[in-house]
Order: structure tokens, then sequence, then C-alpha cells
């Protein structure tokens, strides 16, 4: 019996090592150890076996299935390995190649800015005021203190619809409205589109702007100053500066123009800034008493300062976009680069 | 505006560099656009002496040995017939840049730099230069004009650079004028500024003259349009000599840009440029009637401009006449019945003021503009005229060309000449800066604006000159002192008066920007179009005459008819990117655009129209179809936590049975289908593309809507598979409609497959529908699911005629 048992363990060694597959092993497994397997077939045997016999000869048979077993599961572990090693071999693939179609769009950069812009006014406590597109000309112009003989209407070639109503040409024209039914303190930007009669390389007829307007007690030309330095930070980096110099708008006096220094190089001159290291962002100035007044504000309590900024113009900055005609053609080139 | 320093440095003494004067002049609030120098493309060249000059035989030539100072005995040959021994030239040095000239030698084709040449033979070192080839002519510099070398003065340095014997390094400022400030359009309104920015005193030019007797007692002038002319003024001159002008008035206009003509006219566009003030000036002999009269021309009148060009007037154009006939289109143009002439001896002047909106006006609608009517366009102030006329008759003794008489005319009903006085406060003043100016800068700085400051206590007194009528109050009186005090001085303060306030957006603008993010994570770009389209926009839509989209509102002055009209309709801009994209060879793309559509209530406008946010999606390539469009509206709908209803319909730009108008509770919102072969066509469009239009005002109700969370049922949901037979003409929604309706434990019911073939009748298809009953309180029992599906079925039979594939 021993013999035999012998015998069966070494063939079984035999034909295991010459598997050379799970599926091998597997039919080494069912014949040694299977239903009809030959150690199955000596345990079967067993009831002929003498009495006395038995413990030593299960025990005898025991560790032969044993030995056996191990050795299969040692050689099962060895040909997972390698099926494994095989599947990940087989799986190999060049992670140069071009990653998946993505499948995000994102907004226009107009928009982006826009977003940017809103976020930083509305955590200054600004309230975002959208005025309509058509206008009358008295909002658009008028209550700007801009009367129909006013030489600052020749600054902007206005599209009209009628006698009285207009394309705006700015955003400035939301103020009237606001300051007509909100009683200060007024903290307002307002977003929004305008028109105005200029189409080359630099000039699009339709354009973006966005108004700033704060009425409230005790507002000074110094607080207007103290929130562009804020904002061009924001915006274009800290360390940013800005630089106020004297100009004439009609709805504000004293006006200004505001410059930052350029956030290119930083001031020392270059392309962008033409070589004057800085760049124009913005005009702004103290809310004119006229139009205070013309509101209904009592100027002897409550001032406020007003600014509008070109929307186009610091995306253009920002992306360094060349022609402001590409943000209104929907070019897919165009609409897929900028995401901020 | 041109301004010279050389004419600056007449009223002001400048002794500051020309890069120092352009930032003073920055500092105070005139920009300098452009500052050069007249000579800025000329270098290196020098006086020239020439010592030897023979002629070249069989040429025109002449080889001189030129003495050029520190470069030395140079030998030129020279092919100028002006050239002789002992004469001072330009000698354009190696390396030097001068104007290249055509073989006329007057027109210049571009800069050139003298090399070393060689003509017939002999080497050339340099070249002796004409006027032209420096940039200038006769009124810049006299004798620049002969078609020859430019001889200079016998004293001129050998050697020396020519640039400041012939006024070539002069600097030109290009200056920004503010709208507000019309009384700096002019060389004497600058060095005004000039002399404040600089603490200088600022010297008057002459205005005196000594008028002869009385001549004109017969003559009269009348102003019937005193709304249009609040002032006038004539002045009679006589013995009269039309002749050149002398050479440093025709350099000073020469520089400005203006050509000279004769003394006369000279000196009117001299005084223009001068003071700020249009003159004219006319031929006496031509006055007819002893009169002039400025009126409104009457309906059809016609003048013939200096230029001789002819224009038929109305009542809007104001003129001035004589007693028959117009002599002059108001601050625009003389007429050239009146015109000077080179035998004209007697002369009318006219300064006047006219409304600026006017002339404005009329120069628009005329087309015919000139340097006068841009300044009236300005602002004139009546304070210029008497200053003009003074100078001009000064002028005329000056130059010795006519004597001035005693006869003037004056009509005045505008404004005081004089000073007006003004009291501010000064704390309101440093208040609007929000810093305090120290009275001293405040005083310095506005007696350099001659306004004459006097203080006491908190009360500052100004006399106003009467060209400064943009001052009217404490804020003009603040930005003067802050101009010239300095910017920065300003310092950055944060409202820290101001009261609190609460930012950010509107639930209207959040929903927008949630809507636009929510359609960029589905792959889509936004993009923005003009708010106004094109009259051939409709009819790409082939939109029926009645169309309630071609009630658009029109543009009175479009750029051109192309952007003539205001959208209606976003559709034909996003057809139009679609198919702009698929020409530059972009075959795929999902782009959308929300913007406002204008729907007039009245036509002309008499109210603001109604601006409605709407929103459109344009898709196009080989991987969209109508379902992925659709998909985008389903986000739309998602984002606003309602459901999309579709029904077939019809639009007349899109596919006939790819379409669908889209509706949300029964209301309306919208469409979205295929792109009809006719538009695709039409736009030359390559692939399939898809448009949806939504209305966003009707939509916007559901902005905000309250979200509500449903608990998670705690048994599992039963889901049963049913193919079901209908009618071909059977549309999903409907077979959807009825499941939900007959059994309310119903949560989803989807569509899986659709068949249609052999398996089954011609007008018959199959549609397979995954359909999940959702428990509550209790586990859905098998018995409990069997009885809703006989009741689903039992409905679909009833209903739709719908039976269980076998």
């Amino acid at each position: 019996m021993k013999e035999k048992l012998q015998q069966i363990k070494e063939k079984a060694i035999a034909a295991i090592e010459a598997t050379d597959g799970l599926e091998k092993l597997n039919d080494v497994r069912m014949a040694v150890l299977g239903k009809t397997g030959e150690l199955t077939a000596v345990l079967k045997g067993m009831k002929d076996v003498a009495p006395e016999d038995r413990p030593k000869v299960g025990q005898l048979v025991n560790e032969t299935r044993e030995a056996i077993e191990a050795l299969l599961e040692e050689k099962k572990v060895k040909f997972e390995e390698e099926a494994l090693k095989k599947r990940y071999e087989s799986e190999k693939i060049d992670v140069t190649m071009p990653s998946s179609k993505h499948t995000h769009g994102n907004l226009h950069p107009i928009t982006q800015v826009k977003n940017q812009l809103t976020d930083i006014f509305g955590s200054m406590g600004f309230e975002v005021y959208e005025g309509t597109e058509i206008e009358t000309d008295y909002y658009n112009f008028t209550a700007l203190n801009t009367p129909q003989d006013h030489p600052a209407r020749d600054m902007q070639d206005t599209f009209y619809l009628s006698p009285e109503f207009l394309l705006r040409t700015q955003t400035s024209a939301g103020q009237i409205h606001v300051m007509e039914n909100q009683k200060p303190p007024i903290k307002i930007i307002s977003p929004g589109k305008v028109f105005r009669s200029d189409d080359d390389a630099t000039h699009s007829p339709m354009f973006s702007q966005m108004e700033g307007l704060v009425v409230d007690k005790g507002i000074t030309l110094c607080d207007l100053k103290g929130m562009l330095d804020e904002f061009v930070q924001e915006v274009f980096g800290k360390g940013t500066t800005t630089r106020l110099r004297p100009s004439y708008f009609p709805f504000t006096e004293p006006s200004v123009e505001v410059d930052v220094s350029c956030f290119q190089c930083g001031g020392k001159g270059c392309k962008l800034c033409k070589g004057t290291g800085w760049i124009e962002v913005l005009g702004a100035g103290v809310v004119n008493k006229k139009v205070l007044e013309g509101c209904g504000i009592d100027t002897d309590i409550y001032s406020g300062f007003a600014f509008g900024i070109g929307v186009e113009r610091i995306a253009m900055l920002k992306y360094g976009i060349n022609n402001i005609k590409l943000l209104f053609e929907s070019d897919m080139r165009v609409l897929k680069q900028i995401d901020d | 505006m041109l301004a010279p320093l050389s004419w600056l440095k007449e009223y002001v003494d400048i002794d500051v560099t020309p890069q120092e004067l352009e930032d003073k002049l920055f500092s105070c609030g005139f920009e300098v656009e452009e500052r050069y120098e007249v000579g800025k493309d000329i270098s290196k060249v020098v006086v020239g002496y020439v010592k030897e000059c023979e002629p070249i035989p069989d040429t025109h030539l002449h080889l001189c040995k030129v003495d050029a100072g520190e470069a030395g005995i140079l030998q030129i040959c020279c092919g100028a017939d002006n050239v002789k021994a002992g004469g001072k030239y330009p000698l354009a040095l190696i390396g030097a840049t001068v104007y290249a000239t055509a073989k006329d030698h007057v027109t210049i084709e571009g800069v050139m730099e003298i090399g070393q040449g060689k003509l017939r033979g002999y080497d050339s070192f340099g070249m002796l230069c004409s006027g032209v080839e420096l940039g200038l002519n006769e009124d810049l510099y006299p004798g620049a004009g002969y078609n020859g070398l430019l001889v200079l003065p016998e004293d001129a340095p050998i050697g020396a650079d020519v640039k400041p014997i012939l006024g070539l390094d002069d600097q030109i400022y290009d200056i920004a004028i503010t709208a507000n400030r019309p009384d700096c359009q002019s060389i004497y309104g600058i060095a005004r500024e000039v002399a404040a920015v600089l603490c200088k005193e600022l010297k008057a030019p002459s205005l005196d003259f000594t008028p002869k007797d009385t001549m004109k007692d017969d003559f009269s002038v009348s102003v019937e349009a005193t709304d249009l002319c609040p002032r006038y003024s004539a002045h009679y001159v006589y013995d009269v000599k039309i002749g050149p002008s002398p050479a440093w008035m025709r350099r000073r206009l020469a520089l400005t840009g203006i050509s000279s003509i004769s003394n006369i006219v000279d000196i009117t566009n001299y005084v223009l440029k001068e003071f700020g003030q249009p003159m004219h000036a006319f031929d006496y002999r031509f006055i007819e009637g002893n009169q002039i009269c400025v009126r409104r021309a009457k309906e059809g009148e016609k003048i013939v401009t200096l230029d001789e060009k002819e224009f038929e007037l109305n009542d809007q154009n104001l003129i001035i006449c004589d007693g028959k006939k117009p002599v002059a289109l108001a601050g625009i143009m003389g007429g050239l019945n009146s015109e000077i002439k080179d035998d004209t001896t007697e002369v009318m002047f006219e300064a006047a003021k006219f409304a600026r909106d006017n002339i404005r006006k009329s120069s628009r609608a005329l087309g015919q503009a000139s340097d006068s009517s841009a300044l009236y366009a300005k602002g004139v102030y009546e304070y210029t005229t008497v200053m003009a006329m003074k100078r001009a008759l000064h002028l005329i003794e000056e130059l010795g060309c006519g004597t001035v008489s005693a006869s003037h005319f004056e009509q005045n009903t505008g404004n005081s000449v004089e000073p007006t006085e003004m009291k501010v406060s000064i704390n309101k003043v440093n208040g609007v800066l929000g810093i305090t100016v120290p009275n001293e800068d405040i005083v310095r700085i506005l007696t350099n604006l001659n306004m004459a400051p006097v203080i006491n206590g908190d009360e500052l007194t100004l006399q106003i000159p009467a060209y400064r009528e943009d001052m009217e109050d404490y804020p003009d009186v603040a930005e003067e002192v802050i101009r010239m005090y300095g910017y920065d001085h300003v310092k950055s303060t944060f409202m820290p008066t101001a009261q609190v306030t609460m930012g950010g957006l509107n639930l209207r603008q959040k929903s927008e920007l949630k809507i636009k993010r929510a359609l960029c994570a589905a792959g889509a770009y936004e993009g923005m179009h003009y708010s106004f389209f094109s009259p051939s926009d409709l009819d790409l839509l082939r939109l029926p005459e009645n169309a309630k989209e071609r009630n658009a509102i029109q543009l009175i002055n479009p750029i051109n008819i192309d952007l003539s009209l205001m959208r209606t309709t976003l559709a034909p801009e996003m057809l139009r990117a679609m198919a702009g994209n698929q020409k530059k060879g972009i075959t795929e793309g999902r782009i959308f655009e929300l913007g406002n559509i204008f729907i007039p209530k009245s036509l002309p406008l008499t109210e603001y129209p109604d601006e409605r946010e709407t929103i459109c999606i344009g898709v196009f390539g080989k991987e969209e179809n109508f379902f992925t469009i659709k998909g985008l509206g389903d986000v739309v709908a998602d984002t606003l936590g309602v459901k999309f209803d579709y029904e077939a319909g019809t639009k007349t730009f899109l596919h006939p049975y790819q379409t669908a108008i889209v509706s949300c509770d029964g209301e309306t919102v919208g469409y979205v289908g295929k792109v009809s072969y006719e538009v695709a066509d039409e736009l030359n469009m390559t692939v399939d593309s898809f448009v949806m239009e939504l209305d966003l005002r009707v939509l916007s109700k559901y902005y905000g809507k309250p979200q509500v969370f449903v608990p998670i049922s705690k048994f599992d949901e039963e889901k049963r598979d049913f193919a079901f037979v209908v009618d071909k003409n059977t549309t999903c929604a409907e077979v959807e409609k009825r499941i939900y309706a007959a059994c309310d434990y119903v949560t989803s019911v989807t569509l899986f497959d659709v068949y249609e073939g052999s398996q089954l009748p011609d007008d018959k298809k199959s549609m397979a529908f995954s359909v999940v009953f959702t428990p509550r309180d209790e586990k859905l029992k098998g018995k409990k699911v069997e009885g809703f599906v006989e009741t689903i079925l039992n409905d679909l039979k009833e209903n739709l005629g719908a039976t269980l594939r076998a």
C-alpha cells in the first residue's frame, strides 16, 4: 500500500510538473483527487483494509493527499501570477497617444471675465443690476448731464431706433434707473452689452461694459482709488498699482482715466504697454452733483463715485486676444481656448 | 490738435525738455497722443560750403569740393542747377537719412540712407540737398520750394547741423482735448495751461490797432436767428494789398497743417489756430445792399461754397446773407461769390459765435466740413470773438497789408465776455477729493489758472474767466485743484463712512448662470452674437410675411443693412455660426447663446420693448442627431427641476419630420429640430445641424424652485420589461403617459427598443419599455406587481390598442 501511495504521489508530482497551465493542472487534480481519481480510489478501498491498519493507512493517504494538494496550490498560484502578468502585458498601451475627447464646454470669455468681476464686486457688497439694451435718450444722455447740445454726444456714435429710443451707448444708463428707485446707500455694478456705430479691427458695434456706482455719505475720490486698488489686484494680480489722471465724462466731476501698472513687464515698459509701463483700463470719477440732484439725492448729505470697465478690453488684455471680432463669431477654435 | 513747441514758446517761457512738457500736459489732463520732431526722418545733414565747383563735361553735373566742417573737405557730385562755389547748402553725409523723391523732385517716396556713390565715374561722398529732400516746402522755409538746392543763410556755421537752422528740430505735440475744454482747441489756449502747470507767466499776443476814420455809416449788420448766432461782429478794412504773408506766419500755419493762400486769408487761419476762433473775410465789393444778415436759409435756397460745391439748403441751415443773396454757409465755409481775390482791396472781417449743435448738424447733413466747422462743433465762446477780431486787425497793421477802419459792427445777445464771480466752500472742494489741500496750494493753483482766488474762512471767491464756461460749481473747482496739485496726492481709502450692503447675483442671474454651466458640462460652448441682425436673416428662416418675428425694431442709422434690425429670434445667427464653423472645416460642435430678443409693443417705438431672455442651442456633426440636442434641452429642464414635453411640430426652417414644439406644464417654451435641407444648402452646411430655442422668460417662473428630498424606500424596487405592439403612428410619449396614468406606483418608464419589420404587420411596430415600480410603506409582493402589470396592459389595450408582443 505504501508503495502504491508513493507511486501515486510520484506520478502526480511528475504530472503536475509537466502541466503548462491552469486547465491542465485541473485535469491532474481530477485524475488524482477527483471523484474517479486514483487517490480517491485508494480512499474508497479503505473499507477493504484491516481495521487495525486503517488509522495508519488513513494517515498515509492523508499525507499523500496533502502533499499533492500543496503542490497543486503552489503550481496554481504560479500559473495565476503568470496569467495576470500576461493579461497586463496584453493590455499594454502607448500612453503618449491622444487623450479621449473631452466633452466639457466652457463659458464665453466675456462671461468668464464678467463672472470674475461680479464675484469681486459682489464680495465688496455690490449688487448686480442689469438694465435694458434699448434705452431712452433721457436715461442714456440727458439724465447723465449730456443734454442735446452737449459736446460729449460727439464722443459716441449712437444707434437710434426712434427720436426717443436708442441702443444704449454705455451701461451708465442703468445708474439713473437705480438712483430713481433706490435710496442710498447704493452699491451696484451693471454689466451689459452696449452699442456704438464703430466697426473696425479694434472696434465692434456691440461690446460689453460694466458700470459701477456707489452713493453714500462722505464718499470721496480717495474711496474710488481705494476700491480700484483692490479691484486691479484681484484681476491683474497682487502688486498691480493704479494711476489716476484727469479726463472728462459728463456724468462725473472730477473725472479720471485709470491706468494699471503693466502686469506683463511690471512697469518697466514692453510691447503690451507700448513702453509706458501703464495700461489704460477704465474711466471713473466722482458722480456729478447735477446727476445726483436730477435723481432727487441730497448732495449736502450724499456723494458717490462711478466707474465703467470695458469687459472686452479686460478679456483681451488678460488672455491676449488680438481681435475683438473673434469674440462674436462663435468659432469653435476660439471658444474652446479660454477656460479660466 | 497740433501744437508746435516753437509757437507755444511765443507765449510761455518753456524751460523744460520736450518730454517733461509732455509729462506735465499729461498730468493736468492733456494727453499727448503723439509728439514728433518736424525733421524726425532727417539725420546727419550739415551745413556744406562749396569751395570749388567745376562742371563735368558733357553732363549737367558739377564736381564740387565741399567743406563739411569736422567731416572734412568732401568730393560731391551735384546735379542741381543752382550749385555754385561760395554757396552754402544742406549736405547729407554718408549714413545720413533724407527723403527720397520721385523723378519730379517733388513727390516724397520714403526715407533713404545716403551711401558713397559714383556718378559718371566720379566718386561722391554725400549729397547736397533740396528743401523737399529735407521735408520742407516754401511755407516751412523760404526758398525750400525751389527745384534745386536749398540755399542756406550766409552766416550758417560750416559743418553745423542744419536742423536748428531750418527749424527741423521743432517739436510738434498732437494733443487730445477733452470735450469740456473747447477753450484749449488753440495754441494760445494750450499755452494758458502750459503757463499754469509750469507756474510761468503767460504773454498775451498783441491786440492793439489804430482805427482810421469811420467809413461805412450806411452799412448794417443784423441777426435774425439770435438762437443760432448769439454774437456776430464785423469790421471793415480798406486799402488792402493782397500778397504773400511773412515767413513766420506761413511756417506756423504749415506746422499746424494749413497751406498759405494770401495775407488776408492767412490772417483768418492764423487767428483760428491761435485763439480757436474761426474767422471769415468777405471781399467787400461783392457784398450787395450795404448789409449783412444772419438768418436761417429758406427752403431750397442755394449756395456755392469756396470749394465750388453747390448746396441746396433748408431752414435748419444758418447762412450769412448780404442784401440779395447768401454769401456764406455760417460757421462752415464762405461763399464763392464773395471770396478774396488777388485784386481785392476792401475786406469785411467776420468773427462770430454760432450754436455748436446747429453747425454740427448742418455740417453732417450737408456733408461739408472745414477747420472752422470742426471748431464750432466743439464749441466757440463769445470771449474769443472779441479777441480774435482785435488780433486780426492788429495783424493787418503788423503785416502792413491794409488800413483798419473804425467801422465795427456788432450784434450781441449772448454771454458776457467779462469774468463771473463764483463762491464755493473750501470744505466741499476738499470733501470731493477726500484729502485736505493746503489753502496756499489752492490759491497758487487757481491764481495760475487766472481765477483770482480770495479765501475768507471757508469761503473761496473766484473770478471765472469767460473762456471757462465749464466751471459751474465746487466739483469743478475740486477738479481744477487736483489736476494741478497732482493725482498722486489722492490716497487709497475704503469707504470708511459707508454702510454695509449685501452684494452678489440675484436669483435670475444665478439661475441663468446655473443653466449656462449645466450646458457647458454637457459639452456645449457659450457663444455671443450681435443683438442686431439682417432682414435677410428673416428670409433665411423662410418666415411668412405675417410671421411675428418679422415685426422687428429697425435701427434708424445702422452701419449697414445686415445690422439693421433688432433680433426677434436667436436662430439665424446660431445657424450662421454653425455654418461659419463648417466652412472653416470644423465639422462638429455644440454652441449655446443666452441673449435677448426684442419684441416691440408698438412700432415705431413709443415705450420700452419687451427684451426677452432667450436661450439658443446649436449642435452639428456626424455624432449629433435630434435626440442629442433634445438631451441638451433636458439638461436645461433638469437644471430648473422641471420636465419638458416634446410634440411633433413644424418650423419653416426645420426638417418637417424632425421638429418638436417644446412645452412645460402645458405652456409652449420653444422648439427644437433639424435644420432643413433647403436652409442647410443655402448656408453651405456640410454636416447635419440642429437648433433649439427656449424662452427663458417663460421658464423664469421655475427659477429657485424649492428642492425637496424624497426619502429612499427601504424596500427594493421592482422592474419589469414589456414589448408592446402598437400602431405605427403611436408615439413614445403617448405610451409613457398611459403607463404613468395606469399605475401610480410607476416612477420611471424608459423606452429601450423599437422594432418595425417583417415579423410584424406593415402598420404595426413594437416598442419595448422598462418600467420601475417603487414601493412605499411595505414591500411590493409579486402578486401586487402582477396586478399592476395587468392594469397597465388593460389600459394600453383599451386606449392605444396595444398588445404584448408574443
